[in-house]
């Protein structure tokens, strides 16, 4: 084959990263901050993606305008999913939140079977069908627009977190939890916020998400399994490796797909997530945690 | 032998215990086939449940893997059977040393290379998850198009070759859950079960104590591994089917878990009445359905979530310590 296919693949491979690595950023912070595993990161994905569907179908309106009200839906979503169900288990072992959000992610799959059926559905743009085409390298528009976008959300929020005093609080208290008590901060709220702003990017990358493929609401669980392997691959609790992770995983997806066959590419993903658990556990970019 | 059998069974408990299986001994004169097939599935949860409980209720490593287990040991006395005739029997005893050593390897690079907690629990789905796609892309196993266990009719049943009416699938798949239940009563109050208990509660105090927590979590997996294997033949030759997709895929792993979490971890009884609890409640949610000419294929799923749910926020120890405290024959909690 000749390079430029190589090329066109990984180039893709990295513009879905980018919105992979957004999916992942949601799981990273929740987890950074909250320190629950959110088991339903996948289903809360698959949810964005028919919301994006649905909206984009009767509204007439392009996947990208819907990507800030989403984004804020699923923020409303995480805010009190976290201040109502996960707060009060945040003190419990990690089975027993593990299973909480396993317990919701088969009611969200399941009533979104219920609710669609079992087919694909898709969105249709003006701009489905065109490229971009730089030399003899030729890339998707959505996919284009898809990076683009995933990239200014995360950069959002790292203003967020770096700038803002409610950033900053947040910060505050994931880094003592009991300090930021003692100061003052009202941690609850925080927590809420901060599983809102995970969802959020869950709701962005989903509106993005619905570009790139067909939504079936048995993506959920492989959008969860996607998401650990990039965090965990990327440092857990780490802002910038869930966006490294999520575009090795992307490039290693595309280029599997392209050498191998499409429907095996999640095996390359697992074989890293196996190999980066057994010699860095703690992810390229995170910390060794204590 | 005797002394240990009874070793911490109370009269009443042993009482309760005769009568209920005096009663699944007698169900197939008193039930239809249709609730007779519901019990095999009850059993069959049951079985799953306490093979896994072995690994999460006793050693306190939260597998979500489990599928890879029960895969592994359909696939391979399938094979067995439908290439080389081999009967399901001699194919369990071919596939407790692959899922042996399946468990034995998640095992060896999770301890040895001190993945715990959440990160093992992935690790067991990542496994599971590469079994799937790597069935569903191997030839000799069919691929994806699944590996069917030829259906011919035998005048009589035939329990060697696991060939016959349902009546026979509920003997067998009763006598295992049996087993297994004595298999743990005699391993809870084992060396290895003490030494477990340990692990569970507090691994760095059980190292400390000089516990070789290695080794004893690696027999944990092990155990729990072949023990599920089992349930793989079970399953092939019930439902004379495989594939990928439902075999390893992750909510076969799940479901798996549902029973013991429901009934409640670590006890001897609770994966056996989380099975009763769940499908029961769900084939009356399907009766209810069916009555009133509703047809939801996600409804089943959706319950289970919210009887999980519930169960996880109201009854966090699950169903079956206060239901022994009803009983009177205290919590079997080891």
């Amino acid at each position: 084959m000749p390079l430029e296919v190589y090329l066109n693949v990984a180039i893709g491979g990295v513009l879905t990263g980018l919105v992979y690595g957004l999916m992942a950023l949601g799981l990273s912070v929740i987890f950074g901050v909250v320190r629950v595993v959110n088991f339903a990161h996948g289903e809360m994905m698959t949810v964005a993606m028919f919301l994006a569907v649905v909206l984009c179908s009767a509204l007439h309106v392009d996947p990208l305008v819907l990507l800030v009200p989403i984004a804020a839906v699923l923020f409303v979503f995480g805010y009190v999913l976290q201040r109502g169900l996960i707060n009060p288990f945040i003190t419990r072992p990690e089975h027993s939140q593990f299973l909480l959000l396993v317990a919701l992610a088969i009611i969200i799959t399941n009533t979104l079977l219920i609710i669609f059926g079992p087919d694909a559905r898709t969105v249709q743009t003006a701009y489905g069908f065109d490229s971009f085409q730089f030399g003899r390298i030729i890339v998707d528009a959505a996919k284009v627009y898809a990076g683009i976008a995933a990239i200014i959300f995360a950069a959002a929020l790292f203003v967020f977190f770096r700038f803002t005093l409610i950033g900053k609080a947040i910060r505050a208290g994931a880094d003592n939890h009991t300090g930021a008590l003692v100061v003052g901060l009202d941690v609850k709220r925080l927590y809420a916020l901060t599983f809102g702003l995970g969802a959020a990017c869950v709701g962005a990358a989903g509106t993005m998400m619905t570009l790139l493929v067909d939504a079936t609401p048995m993506l959920g669980p492989s959008y969860t399994l996607l998401a650990f392997v990039i965090v965990i691959t990327g440092g857990l609790g780490s802002m910038p490796g869930a966006l490294v992770g999520g575009v090795l995983i992307g490039l290693t997806e595309a280029l599997a797909g392209l050498l191998f066959t499409p429907s095996a590419k999640s095996m390359f993903a697992f074989a890293i997530l196996v190999l980066v658990l057994l010699f860095r556990p703690q992810g390229i970019l995170g910390k060794r945690l204590a | 032998m005797m002394a240990r059998l009874t070793a911490g069974v109370t009269r009443r408990s042993a009482i309760l215990l005769a009568m209920l299986l005096a009663a699944l001994l007698a169900a197939p004169w008193l039930v239809n086939d249709y609730l007779l097939t519901v019990l095999i599935i009850i059993l069959y949860f049951a079985y799953t449940g306490q093979a896994w409980n072995i690994m999460m209720g006793f050693a306190g490593q939260l597998s979500l893997g489990h599928a890879l287990y029960l895969g592994l040991g359909g696939y391979v006395a399938a094979t067995l059977f439908t290439r080389f005739g081999v009967g399901p029997w001699l194919g369990f005893v071919a596939a407790i040393p692959v899922a042996t050593a399946a468990g034995g390897i998640i095992g060896f690079l999770a301890f040895r290379f001190r993945v715990a907690g959440i990160y093992f629990a992935i690790l067991t789905i990542a496994f599971a998850e590469f079994a799937r796609v790597g069935f569903d892309h191997w030839d000799y196993v069919n691929a994806s198009s699944g590996l069917f266990v030829p259906v011919k009719q035998y005048a009589h049943n035939n329990p060697w070759l696991l060939r016959g009416d349902p009546a026979m699938f509920y003997y067998v798949i009763l006598g295992a859950t049996a087993f297994l239940f004595v298999l743990c009563h005699f391993l809870v109050r084992s060396r290895a079960g003490y030494f477990w208990l340990a692990i569970r509660e507090d691994e760095v105090a059980a190292r400390s104590a000089g516990i070789d927590t290695f080794r004893y979590k690696m027999i944990a997996v092990m155990v729990s591994a072949a023990m599920t294997s089992f349930a793989g033949v079970f399953y092939a030759f019930f439902y004379n089917n495989l594939f990928p997709e439902q075999v390893f895929g992750i909510f076969r792993s799940v479901e798996i878990i549902l029973g013991p979490i429901i009934g409640g971890i670590g006890t001897l009884f609770g994966p056996i009445l989380g099975a009763f609890v769940l499908k029961g409640l769900a084939e009356a949610l399907n009766s209810i359905m069916t009555a009133f000419g509703v047809d939801l294929p996600g409804a089943t799923q959706v319950f289970y979530g919210v009887c999980l749910l519930i169960v996880v926020v109201a009854l966090p120890d699950g169903v079956w310590p206060p239901l022994a405290r009803l009983l009177g024959i205290g919590t079997s909690k080891p």
